[in-house]
């Protein structure tokens, strides 16, 4: 009896505890098999030569040592770049959209959602529609061209060329996804400190940087954190538009990874997994840095 | 479609029900087949082999998972090692390697040795790796030109034997404002049925295969020997403009629209081609022409049927193995209205079929030099791959060319070990 009821009290005391840690503890579990373990498989992986069917050999930092004269990853590499760099245009771009359909005018909502439609369809649709629109002989962009007296060029057919046309279709879907995120927060913008500032003789760019700016910054946080994620991400682009091509000049790593471990002709298990760490580590910079941003602000929060 | 598709399971069950009289036990339990023939004829093909041995066997049943040939190519592998199916497709020569070597195959050289699988003789070599068999092909085809017949009239053209005509005829063409060849790069492989043709005919067969093996240095002479005469018809304006963005479908319009005049390509165009319009007096078929004194090898991919190593019903697959390859199915299932290719027993009858009667007619009486699969077939895959990237550049910018090659050299180094 005794006993009993001392078991319930550890229970009792306690549960301020448990509550969680038994709430938190799915979650967990399903994170620890989903992700961590696969992230410490590959590490591990990316040590041998392995066909994904036979005996796998350790080699050591062969794979990595081959990575870096490896000429293919080289250009995936600084194609990652590109669209790192690139895909940050969406955040103004959509800014600036927001801030246009931000108004209240007859049949907005019409317009908005217009602007939002290419975040909705697949990715995979995006790709073909630009395809076509950069088809050599049948495309619109060389009819455009034609008019102006430019062109013809065929966008995805030239290595030097082919990226920045992705890129571009990238940029449509993207754009549109921070455009929304703005608008949200324009909805969160104080009237008030607009008001103010209107007394104190601000307009236009100044009252853009020094007022509603500032009241965005968790829509920008937000929108840098997507697109940065998105660019490293990008694959079905690639995949839909180019296949990696022309000779392999889109490629990113994404791409090169599932190239070499996974495609037709792939399954050098131990080289992708090595591509693949490597793209982790890159990522693991900008989620590093997005991790500490939020717990800075949640610090500044509970002050 | 669906009264077609019944009379065709109805006539090869008839046809199968006079050939394998032969088999003593009865097979029972389930066999289970995970097939790539997913465009729409080979399925019906595939469909009608499943009916037609289910109803063979009454106490067998027979199930049959048709998947997406293109997603097969990656999924193969665990379809293998988890809860492997009975039967599966796949692919002859090099292509069975990883799957050979991995125990994945079961060997079935005594289905061979014993005669149970009577007029397969001459298509046995694709079978075979280490000196054993691991499956049975069940249908082949030829690699080509084909040609528009009535631009070839109108320019009073013939089909070529040699290279110096090819490019005669080929500066004519150019002449009247057209291409001589349309392809699709886009996906690589196109670019490597080019190189296998010309370096086959530049420096043979045997030279070829060795180059596949990883014996001859891709900056060897007789290699550049090679791009030297692809880059005859390149400079001179050979091929479509922009290859790089079509897959091969797409460049059939090129064709069909009359701006280009050729293709090479396997027999699988035929029915593209007639199903956009071209009549039989509108297209035609000649053997790559002759370019130094070797003997001629050609391309023919063959397609096949294999056994899981872990396969839960062997009896059944083997007798599948055997229903498949008999002479009356193989004449069934190649035949114009089935698959439309070439049947693998030395005792079936071709299709009737114009493409059909001079593709087989060219691998019997012209091939001595031998038959390759084709360049992604018979190369190993990641040397496939590199080097059909590598050609696909040399269409495009000729000029690369040593850096192509030293690039493809440094890979050889690596790969083949």
């Amino acid at each position: 009896m005794a006993t009993a009821h001392d078991d319930m009290s550890w229970i009792r005391r306690n549960r301020m505890t448990l509550t969680p840690l038994l709430f938190l503890a799915p979650g967990v579990l399903f994170f620890l098999a989903y992700v961590i373990i696969p992230i410490l498989q590959s590490f591990n992986i990316s040590l041998y030569d392995w066909d994904g069917l036979g005996q796998a050999t350790y080699i050591g930092l062969d794979n990595y040592r081959e990575l870096a004269t490896d000429r293919a990853f080289e250009i995936s590499l600084w194609n990652n770049v590109k669209w790192l760099v690139l895909y940050l245009l969406a955040i103004p771009a959509g800014l600036f959209i927001a801030l246009f359909l931000n108004q209240t005018i007859v049949g907005i909502r019409l317009y908005k959602s217009l602007f939002f439609f290419p975040f909705v369809i697949s990715q995979v649709v995006v790709g073909l529609v630009f395809s076509w629109f950069y088809l050599p002989r049948e495309g619109l962009l060389n009819a455009v061209l034609g008019v102006v007296g430019l062109g013809p060029i065929n966008v995805l057919g030239d290595p030097t060329l082919a990226t920045y046309g992705i890129i571009a279709a990238g940029l449509w879907p993207q754009t549109a996804y921070c455009m929304i995120l703005y608008l949200t927060g324009l909805n969160a913008v104080d009237p008030e400190q607009i008001e103010a500032g209107r007394l104190d003789g601000a307009k236009g760019w100044r009252m853009l940087w020094h007022v509603i700016l500032p009241q965005l910054k968790p829509a920008t946080f937000i929108a840098f954190v997507v697109t940065i994620i998105g660019a490293l991400r990008s694959f079905d682009l690639i995949s839909i538009m180019t296949n990696g091509g022309p000779f392999g000049s889109t490629r990113v790593l994404s791409f090169y990874m599932f190239e070499k471990a996974l495609s037709e002709y792939g399954f050098r298990m131990g080289y992708g997994s090595a591509i693949a760490v490597v793209l982790f580590l890159i990522m693991l910079v900008f989620i590093g840095y997005f991790l500490w941003s939020m717990y800075q602000d949640e610090k500044a929060a509970r002050h | 479609m669906l009264n077609t598709l019944k009379a065709t399971v109805g006539t090869l069950a008839l046809s199968a029900g006079l050939t394998t009289m032969a088999l003593a036990e009865d097979l029972s339990g389930t066999l289970r087949i995970i097939s790539d023939m997913s465009n729409p004829a080979p399925r019906a093909v595939m469909e009608g082999l499943a009916a037609g041995f289910d109803e063979q066997h009454p106490a067998l049943t027979v199930e049959l998972e048709v998947v997406d040939r293109e997603a097969w190519k990656s999924q193969i592998r665990n379809a293998l090692t988890a809860n492997p199916p009975d039967v599966v497709n796949w692919y002859a020569a090099n292509r069975m390697g990883p799957y050979v070597r991995a125990g994945l195959f079961e060997d079935i050289s005594d289905m061979y040795a014993s005669g149970d699988l009577p007029g397969l003789d001459s298509v046995k070599g694709a079978m075979t790796m280490d000196g054993k068999q691991w499956g049975v092909p069940y249908t082949y085809y030829q690699w080509g030109i084909y040609y528009r017949e009535d631009i070839f009239n109108e320019l009073g053209l013939s089909e070529p034997a040699t290279f110096e005509e090819e490019i005669a005829n080929c500066q004519k063409i150019i002449d009247s404002g057209r291409k001589c060849y349309t392809i699709g790069s886009k996906f690589l492989w196109t670019a490597g049925g080019w190189f296998d043709y010309l370096n086959m005919r530049t420096n043979g067969f045997d030279f070829h295969m060795q180059l596949a093996r990883g014996e001859v240095e891709w900056t060897d002479d007789r290699v550049r020997e090679t791009f030297a005469n692809w880059r005859k018809l390149i400079d001179m304006g050979a091929f479509i403009d922009n290859h790089q963005t079509y897959s091969w479908q797409e460049a059939l319009p090129f064709m069909l629209k009359g701006e280009a005049a050729a293709y090479l390509m396997g027999n699988f165009v035929v029915p593209h081609l007639r199903e956009a319009g071209l009549g039989d007096d509108q297209i035609d078929f000649y053997q790559f022409p002759k370019i130094a004194d070797v003997a001629m090898g050609e391309d023919a991919p063959t397609d096949t049927f294999h056994i899981a190593a872990n396969a839960q019903n062997k009896a059944a697959a083997r007798a599948f193995l055997q229903y498949v390859t008999s002479a009356e199915v193989q004449t069934k299932i190649n035949a114009a209205d089935g698959l439309g290719q070439l049947p693998v027993n030395a005792n079936a009858s071709v299709g009737d079929d114009e493409f059909l009667q001079q593709g087989f007619e060219m691998l019997s009486t012209n091939a001595t030099g031998g038959i390759a699969q084709f360049f992604d077939r018979d190369f190993p895959a990641e040397m496939a791959a590199l080097a059909m990237e590598g050609l696909q550049e040399f269409m495009v910018f000729p000029d690369n060319l040593d850096d192509i090659l030293n690039r493809l050299e440094s890979a050889r180094g690596r790969i083949y070990k």
